[in-house]
């Protein structure tokens, strides 16, 4: 098992984004999409810690613990939005939602 | 550090998070991100940022995740329906969500391809003397350094309790 570099915890955050942009392109559910935006948040978060820990300092565990706050505020209007959206049209897939379509 | 806990955890966490992103079942989707979330901490605290892996336990899996579990229930966890067609037309659809599929593997192999380009850099461990962050030193930090960001994000917390209260109420008739 080769020891874990910086390059390692940088290409496991990019897998994890790459992730998380595949899942709010392909998914039809707004639930789905929802959790696909917390996996880009945690991958970036996961970059911030091991940078961090390479530069010795905790600068950037202060931006995940922001991010994280960030992150709950996101969630939680997200999901107000989403239960009114679905008493709207009783359905959560994002191709019902297209009054706003030009 | 731990070679054998990285591979380990980083495959729980890359499976996890792909089975997220292929289930069809948001409750499935959940509970696997929470399954996810945890390897993340174990990362964490590989990388010797216990308070982190700790914020991720408790704000993310004890406060986030139940939230969109609560979610899920009470709009009685309807699954997505299936669109016709074959699997591969299921998962690459027309349109839109083609161009989006397409965009997404060619941003993952941009990534993949700039981080490979890099020189390997080795992690400082804890045998060889890097300090673990403890508490004290990103409270402090935190209080003096980031004190108006932090004042700044109790704002935002307040803001986005309102909010959702506004967006999710019944409206009066």
């Amino acid at each position: 098992m080769p020891e874990p570099t910086l390059n390692s915890f940088l290409l496991l955050s990019a897998v994890l984004f790459a992730i998380g942009t595949a899942g709010v392109f392909l998914r039809r559910n707004l639930i789905t999409i929802l959790l696909s935006i917390e996996v880009m948040l945690n991958a970036v978060n996961l970059t911030f810690v091991a940078v961090d820990r390479f530069r010795g300092t905790v600068d950037g565990q202060i931006i995940v613990f922001f991010v994280i706050t960030v992150a709950a505020a996101e969630a939680a209007v997200g999901l107000a939005i989403l239960i009114a959206l679905f008493r709207h049209r009783e359905s959560l897939n994002p191709d019902a939602f297209t009054s706003l379509k030009w | 550090m731990d070679a054998i806990s990285f591979w380990i955890l980083a495959t729980i966490l890359v499976l996890a998070s792909v089975l997220v992103v292929g289930q069809r079942n948001p409750m499935h989707s959940v509970f696997l991100l929470i399954l996810s979330f945890a390897a993340l901490a174990g990362l964490y605290i590989l990388l010797g940022a216990p308070f982190a892996a700790m914020i991720q336990v408790i704000v993310y899996v004890g406060a986030i995740m139940v939230l969109f579990l609560f979610v899920v229930m009470l709009l009685n966890a309807p699954t997505e329906e299936a669109t016709s067609g074959d699997r591969i037309r299921r998962m690459f659809g027309a349109g839109p969500r083609h161009f989006g599929a397409v965009l997404s593997a060619v941003f993952a192999v941009e990534l993949a391809l700039a981080l490979i380009r890099l020189a390997s850099m080795p992690m400082p461990s804890a045998d060889r003397g890097a300090p673990v962050a403890t508490v004290y030193d990103i409270g402090l930090r935190l209080f003096h350094d980031y004190g108006f960001a932090f004042e700044a994000t109790s704002v935002l917390i307040l803001v986005a309790m309102v909010g959702a209260i506004v967006l999710a109420r019944r409206e009066a008739r």
